[in-house]
């Protein structure tokens, strides 16, 4: 049975993770703000198998202690947590970013500023229990900075350095660190993009590969679905003069 | 906040009709207010896993509410059998929960890709219908969220008209939020299968009535390619439920067809020789074998996306149902009428109903035969041959299935569904269709 922290339960990727867990009689703290939808996701979580579902009721960003609240919720979970997993985010609008700075703050302080603190928590929890997993949802727009939606890119790809370094930290402890960089995905959160083709995922699939990385120590980056690990090489690699001309 | 974004790419089941329509898939149930409340004067309409063949999941160039992301299980009595679920949750989800704990539903359609709100919506019937009646006779209590009247929580047995007419009746009456189901015991994911050859439709008709009372679960398939003296020869399924303990639920499919494939693929040629080889197979199988429910009552669910061996022009499914003093020789002259087009439906499936009740006021299922045919899109050869069709059922006193159809004329509607006046003062006044605006305008 699997001890679990979601931060960011409401997210459509942390609800379908949990999910997973919660078919294998997992024990689940689902942190959120809105405390009627957690208890949704809750009562759901319990109909499909899991041994337990507490909703917490937390705005990441104003909590004053993470690392108080992240402790309590582990006692919650009655015995050694194995993943923390941390969804919170938002994708927010380049365009209002690039007129108005508080947009622009916006965008980094939800991706950013406000994981800070958590993963930090989070790494010193796990250090301390000598196991689990913290695995944090970034994207692969932190990979290359691109005129659709840098700000958010460069969000991802601070907290994508942040975890890279808890898990070089963490790297003897026997816990372990993943950053999960995503790529299109089918959740409320791109629901104003053009979607569908083959590029899209639904969260399900994002998912397994989630819970994959939290099991299995080793791979500190996961690309998802697999095969924006080569989209992104192409990517990276385009020469500025050739990428400049594209409207990506 | 989830909103409205126009989109193109919602096709109902059948692929015939391409419109344009603003989609909102909102992620909790809290949030279909504030989309109704949207000050405009286009129509709406929820939907689910678009499993509709023809134009009751459209509403082109209005609104549709996807409902699939509200899925989510509220209460699950694994003692009682009694599930209550959010609308958009799939058939399927719902069979991977409680088949392992000795529960299934009432009855299901052949695909269980579709939401439990899709199939309260059409009232659909499954093999058993002889003996569980339609999907509606297991609903307790669903909760509807109407433009004017805002939530209402309806039971069945309280004699509501509005229940009536929100069972079967293709989403108009208000958005379907969540539902509470009736299940019932199994001891098995397994059932006992047997097949029966048939050289005509008389003998389908005589094994129909000798299974019903032996038999929980009927079927048949039709080689409605067959010319001549093996006109109307078919496999007749019949099985019961075992008890073996073993309730393993199904996995989900791996198989997809990827692409829409050339609209030649699927030509009468290749229909024929699909049906024949299949009656051969079938003809020469194993009469009697213990199967699992998914390929039992699922069996096309094995390659997701199949409809789009039909290609760009999509296909029709043909669905009527014949009162049973004129069911054999309507079925038999349908028959006739399909051979003499030249025309092949590549899948042929028919089935008595029983006499139980439907519960909607718009329900399909009533006593008598039904037969579900499916013809590539040719435009208007297909569409004639469908018309002669129509007066056929019409001369036997029958109807078709809204669920099925994209083209039926709204005087045929009317004559089958003399409860549409009735109906119709139940309808959401912010609510439509493509369907409902083609036949009750």
């Amino acid at each position: 049975m699997s001890r679990v922290i979601v931060l960011g339960a409401l997210s459509a990727i942390g609800e379908a993770t949990a999910r997973l867990y919660a078919a294998d009689s997992a024990r689940l703290v689902l942190a959120g703000r809105n405390i009627e939808r957690l208890e949704q996701v809750g009562s759901d979580l319990i109909a499909r198998g899991a041994a337990a579902a507490r909703s917490w009721q937390v705005d990441f960003a104003a909590c004053a202690d993470p690392a108080g609240e992240l402790e309590r919720m582990a006692a919650h979970l009655e015995g050694p947590v194995d993943a923390i997993l941390l969804f919170f985010g938002a994708l927010g609008d380049q365009a209002l970013a690039e007129r108005d700075p508080g947009e622009a703050a916006r965008i980094i302080d939800v991706n950013f500023t406000a994981a800070v603190p958590w993963c930090l928590a989070a790494a010193a929890l796990l250090e301390r229990q000598k196991a689990g997993a913290l695995v944090v949802v970034s994207s692969v727009a932190a990979d290359r900075g691109r005129q659709s939606n840098y700000v958010y890119g460069a969000a991802k790809a601070g907290l994508g350095v942040l975890v890279e370094g808890i898990a070089h930290r963490l790297a003897r402890s026997g816990a372990h660190a993943v950053t999960i960089k995503a790529g299109f995905v089918d959740t409320p959160m791109t629901a104003h993009l053009k979607r569908g083709g083959p590029l899209w995922a639904k969260p399900a699939t994002v998912a397994r590969d989630i819970r994959a990385a939290a099991e299995r120590p080793g791979r500190p980056i996961v690309y998802t679905p697999w095969f924006w690990r080569f989209i992104m090489l192409v990517v990276r690699n385009v020469p500025a003069f050739v990428f400049h001309k594209t409207r990506l | 906040m989830t909103g409205f974004v126009g989109q193109d790419q919602f096709l109902s089941w059948g692929r015939v009709e391409r419109v344009h329509q603003d989609v909102a898939a909102p992620a909790f149930r809290d949030e279909l207010k504030g989309l109704l409340a949207q000050p405009d004067n286009r129509s709406l309409l929820a939907v689910g896993l678009g499993r509709s063949y023809g134009d009751s999941c459209l509403n082109g160039g209005q609104r549709l509410i996807d409902m699939t992301r509200l899925d989510r299980l509220i209460a699950l009595d694994s003692t009682g059998g009694i599930v209550q679920a959010e609308a958009g949750l799939a058939l399927g989800d719902l069979l991977r929960r409680i088949v392992p704990k000795g529960w299934f539903t009432t009855t299901v359609p052949g695909t269980r890709h579709a939401t439990l709100g899709g199939l309260l919506a059409n009232d659909v019937h499954g093999k058993n219908n002889h003996r569980a009646g339609s999907f509606g006779r297991g609903v307790r209590r669903l909760s509807l969220l109407r433009s004017d009247q805002g939530q209402i929580d309806l039971a069945s047995g309280e004699g509501s008209d509005l229940f009536a007419a929100t069972i079967g009746g293709l989403g108009l009456t208000g958005i379907i939020t969540s539902v509470e189901l009736e299940l019932t015991p199994i001891r098995s994911a397994w059932l006992d299968v047997e097949r029966i050859a048939f050289g005509h439709v008389r003998d389908f008709f005589r094994l129909a009535a000798e299974s019903a009372g032996s038999h929980e679960h009927t079927v048949a398939w039709i080689d409605c390619t067959a010319r001549g003296s093996e006109l109307g020869r078919g496999i007749f399924q019949r099985a019961n439920w075992l008890d073996d303990g073993d309730l393993v639920p199904h996995a989900e499919s791996a198989l997809s067809v990827p692409f829409e494939a050339p609209s030649a693929l699927l030509n009468s040629v290749v229909i024929r020789a699909f049906n024949g080889l299949y009656w051969r197979l079938q003809k020469s199988g194993r009469a009697r074998q213990r199967m699992h429910y998914a390929p039992f009552f699922f069996p096309l669910d094995k390659v997701s996306h199949w409809n789009r061996l039909y290609g760009r022009p999509g296909f029709y499914q043909y669905q009527c149902l014949v009162p049973p003093s004129a069911a054999e020789a309507a079925i038999e002259e349908l028959m006739r009428e399909i051979e003499a087009s030249g025309a092949a439906s590549a899948l042929s499936v028919l089935k008595t109903l029983g006499p139980s009740r439907s519960p909607g006021m718009l329900s399909f299922a009533r006593e008598g035969a039904t037969l579900a045919l499916d013809f590539a899109n040719r435009g208007a050869p297909t569409l004639a041959l469908l018309g002669r069709l129509d007066d056929i059922v019409r001369q036997a006193g029958g109807r078709l299935y809204p669920a099925k159809d994209g083209r039926m004329p709204a005087d045929m509607f009317r004559a089958g569904y003399p409860e549409w006046t009735s109906f119709a003062a139940h309808v959401d006044p912010r609510f439509s269709s493509n369907f409902w605006r083609r036949v009750a305008r």
